[in-house]
Parts: C-alpha cells; structure tokens; sequence
C-alpha cells in the first residue's frame, strides 16, 4: 500500500471534516430535515463504488452485491433529491395573500 | 486520458456537494443547493462509468431502473412519514456500503491482494455499514410503529451488546492480521447485523430525533470508509459531510434534551418515567373552543407552541387558518419551535410550512423564550414535555434539566389535549395544572377547526 496516497486520504478526510463543520453549523435550523434529506442523497456517493463492483463482472457473487447496492443507493440518491427539493418548495417567506 | 476526465469530474462534483450544503444556510437559496447536489453526483456517476474495469452496463443500468422506480414513490410519502423514509435511507446507504465492502473481500482475496490495510478499511466499512443497516430498519419500524415505540429493555443488556461489539471487533483484527481467514468474515457481518437490531431495541420513540441524526452520521462515516478501501477521495469528502452533518445534528438533539450520547444509546430513558409515576389526582380547569378563541381575539401577542400531536392530528391546516384569522385581525402570531419537537430534526418546520405558515412566523425555543413574559396567550397543540415546567424545577423529575419552551411564563396558557392521560414519555406534565392555565380536550384538528369557526363567527357578527 502506498503510503503516500493514504496519507493523502487521511489528509482529505480531516480537510472535509472541518468544511463539513463549518459549513452545517451554518445552515438555518429551519431546514435540518431537508438538510438529512440532502445529505442523505449525497452520502449514495457510495453509487461510486457500488458501479465499480457491479461493472467490472469478477464473479456472479460479487455481482449480485454490486447490483442490490447499485439499486439502493439510486433508490437514495432518486428519493433524496426529490423530497428534499419537494419540502423545500413549502417554506415561503410570507404567507399567502389572504 | 479518461483518466483524467474521471478525476475532473470527481473534483467538480466534490466542489457542487460543499456548495449544495453551503447553500442549504438560507430557505431563499436552499433549491439552489439542491440542483448543486444533482449535479454533483450526476459527475459522479459519469466519471465512475468512464472506468475502463466496467465490462458492462447492463447490470448497473436494470440495479440504477429499479432503484429509481422505487426511490419516486419513496419521495411523496406524506410529510409526517419523512422520518421513517430517512431512516429506510440510511439503511440503504449502510447496506450498499456494507455489500460494497464484502464484494470487495472476495475479489481481492480471490486475486491475492489483500493487503492488513485494505482488509482494516473493509472491516470498518462493513461493521458500520451493516449495522446502520438493521439500525435503521429497526428505527423506521419504531417510527411507523410496526415495531413497539416502548424502549424494551433487560437485564444485562448493555453488557450482552458491549460482549458482541468486542467479539466483532476481535473477529475483524483477527482479519486484519491474518486477511485469509476468511471464515472469520461472515462472523464479522453477523455480528453487526445483529449489533444494529440490539443497539435500537431499547431505545424509546422520544430518542429518535437523536438516533436517526447518529445513524445518519453512521451512514457517512461508512461512505468514508468505503474511500479508503476503494482509494476514493470523493467518497471520503462527500462522506465526511455526511457524517460531521449528522453529527452536528445528533449534538444538536442531546442538547435540546439535556443528555449525553452515552445515555441516549444506553440510559433506556423509559425505565426512569415508569419509576416517577407518583401522580395525585389535581384538578384541571377545563373550557371548550369558544372560551378559547374568546381568549385569542382578546390578545395583542399570541405564541403556538406545536408538537408532533398536531402533526398526527392532522391538525396543521386548521392551525393556519387561526393563524390567518387572527393575523389578518392585527394580532402578532409567531409559532415557538423546540428542537426535538416532531420525530427528525426540523421536522415540525417541515409539517408547518406545508400548511403555509411563512418561516418568518417560525421561532427557535432560543429565540421566543426571552419574549414569553409578554405573551398573552400561548397556545399548546399536541406538545407536552417540551413546555413541562418541571424540567426547569423539579429535580426529581426525570426530564429535569432539558430546555423547554417557557409557555408557563405567558399570561394565559390554552393546551388542546387529547384525553387527561400523561404525553408520549409519560411524565405528568405541571403547566396543566397551573394556575393561568386553561385545558380544551379533544382531537386537536377538531378542536382547532371549532376555534377558527368561532373567530370567524364573532368576526362576522362585528363586520355586522
């Protein structure tokens, strides 16, 4: 194993962690549960490895893994946009005319 | 040369995921962050398909339809089930990581290339991964109660979860040292699987805020391992967001409750309120809806306090219209929203705004508290701890401690309750008794829908 690249690794872990804080602490406390929506979709990031796996067709076994975490993290990734933009059309600023 | 058009597209889609976060800060850009997130991982999976290793599509393309075809409908559950559906997703994404890990086992074992690191990177990868997965299951049936809310509990318990912990663990340096004992790996699986189910069971509903924040942090801490056993940069920042995102929240949660971690994951908060169930018959004063909204058209300030019985009620539509009626009659009208009310993080914001409240009438607890001396009347619909006195006086009550929304502070508190039994944790709540407070039983949609008609009546008789 290349020492170097797990060091960089670890290097973009600790970067992302810190912007991780930085930038949710900042996100109104309106929105936390669009917010895990969101973050939701974008952790299926796991989309990433799970193409790879089912792709590159070593065996049947590992094939059939690839394919059911293909389907799950599409299934996050559909389900976690949608609602999050779907809930976030409801908040308005004012009230409807009345 | 793809290559290099896959790392570009992976460099640009880690940029649109901090700016999809980045944006999320303000309701006013928050779609903007949303379309930065599609677009990120529409990188993603376009650079992963240049990977020259695919040898072919079709698996992925029939696994990415069917993920579709069920993510849609996923996506219009009602608003009150937001928090079942979340957790269903962090088991999905604790399950792709979890597979993606033991898939990735088997090939480099088969091809010899099992490195102590890889091997150690895997192991965290499919502990956390399997055990977010039946952690969130068992999380969603608690929501959608097809499992008990109850926390359920036994002797011994911590000690039995902490005993298959330390074997899994065990198990997967076992591995680590010696990667081709590969009889070991399925234990290691097993273990987490069934570490998940035990982690959630004593667990009560009221915790679940805080749980399903932990276990979305879970969810990317797993995505972050899954990059350092594909070497992944992208995995591990998208991942790293996931996870400090959760964390914050879950934080967040213990706060707004005035407990630690560790008591949220092991303290089996029911066992304590069985124990405080020292209630005296005291009496209530009850009024029906008209007394009510005679109250509310009376006032100059008027503070809802909602919680999750609202929602269930169904009561939020009708909440609005009194809203509309009273702010159209010049009364300030603002809603005070404590940070567990509802099932998930922000939830109660969410079941507010689709009733069309506009988030400016929309308080934090931090905010409204130090103006609830000059409230007229603070209306309570399905909350109860949140705004139980007790917490700040009483130390032998077991909520005592955690901030709560000072309702009893207002000159008239109105609490819409269901029947005269104890909430949701089962600890007596001391604003019904209180002296400034007025009770109106019943379901609260009802109750609410009769109010509303009642402003509108009286309006109408003064227009005449």
């Amino acid at each position: 194993m290349n020492q170097d690249l797990v060091f960089s690794m670890l290097f973009a872990l600790m970067l992302a962690t810190f912007v991780g804080f930085a930038v949710i602490q900042n996100v109104s406390r309106l929105l936390h549960t669009p917010l895990m929506s969101l973050t939701n979709a974008i952790s299926a990031i796991a989309v990433v490895g799970s193409i790879l796996i089912a792709g590159e067709q070593k065996d049947t076994l590992t094939t059939v893994l690839g394919g059911v975490a293909v389907f799950a993290s599409m299934t996050n990734i559909v389900s976690g946009f949608l609602i999050t933009d779907r809930m976030l059309k409801m908040f308005k600023e004012k009230g409807p005319k009345s | 040369m793809s290559d290099v058009v896959t790392h570009l597209s992976y460099l640009a889609a880690a940029t649109l995921f901090i700016f999809s976060l980045r944006w999320l800060n303000r309701p006013t850009t928050a779609r903007r962050g949303v379309a930065a997130g599609i677009g990120g991982m529409a990188l993603a999976i376009f650079g992963t398909l240049l990977h020259p290793e695919i040898v072919t599509f079709s698996w992925i393309a029939l696994a990415a339809v069917a993920g579709i075809a069920v993510g849609v409908p996923l996506s219009r559950v009602p608003l009150t089930a937001v928090p079942q559906r979340t957790a269903i997703s962090h088991a999905f994404g604790g399950l792709a990581a979890g597979l993606v890990g033991t898939a990735k086992y088997i090939v480099w074992l088969h091809d010899g290339e099992l490195t102590s690191f890889r091997t150690g990177a895997i192991i965290v990868e499919i502990l956390l991964g399997f055990l977010t997965f039946t952690g969130s299951l068992m999380a969603a049936g608690k929501l959608q109660e097809v499992i008990p809310t109850r926390p359920i509990t036994y002797r011994g318990q911590n000690a039995v979860n902490f005993v298959l912990l330390g074997i899994a663990v065990l198990a997967g340096i076992a591995l680590i040292a010696d990667p081709t004992k590969a009889y070991l790996f399925p234990v290691v699986i097993a273990l987490s699987l069934t570490f998940g189910v035990l982690l959630i069971i004593p667990i009560g509903g009221a915790d679940m805020p805080t749980v399903i924040s932990l276990l979305n942090s879970y969810a990317g801490l797993s995505a972050v391992a899954m990059g350092f056993v594909l070497e992944n940069q992208l995995l591990i920042i998208a991942g790293a967001l996931d996870g400090a995102s959760g964390f914050i929240l879950s934080v967040i949660m213990c706060r707004a409750m005035n407990r630690s971690f560790t008591n949220v994951l092991f303290g089996a908060f029911g066992q304590v309120q069985v124990a405080s169930g020292s209630v005296e018959q005291r009496a209530m004063k009850s009024a029906s809806a008209h007394d009510a909204a005679d109250y509310l058209a009376n006032a100059t300030r008027v503070v809802i306090v909602p919680g999750y019985g609202m929602a269930v009620a169904q009561a939020q539509h009708r909440v609005r219209e009194v809203f509309d009626t009273l702010t159209k009659r010049g009364i300030d009208v603002k809603f005070a929203i404590h940070p567990v009310a509802g099932r998930m993080p922000g939830h109660m914001n969410v079941l507010l705004a689709e009733a069309d409240i506009p988030y400016s009438a929309l308080l934090e607890m931090d905010e409204i508290n130090p103006d609830m001396p000059q409230c007229d009347v603070c209306v309570v619909v399905g909350a109860n701890d949140v705004v139980n006195p007790a917490a700040r006086s009483d130390k032998g009550s077991p909520i005592y401690g955690m901030p709560i929304i000072d309702a009893d502070k207002s000159r008239v508190v109105i609490a819409i309750k269901r029947s005269r039994n104890p909430g949701f944790a089962g600890i007596d709540n001391e604003l019904f008794y209180a002296e400034n407070t007025i009770m109106v039983f019943g379901d609260a949609k009802g109750v609410i829908a009769e109010i509303a008609a009642a402003l509108k009546e009286e309006e109408q008789a003064a227009a005449a």
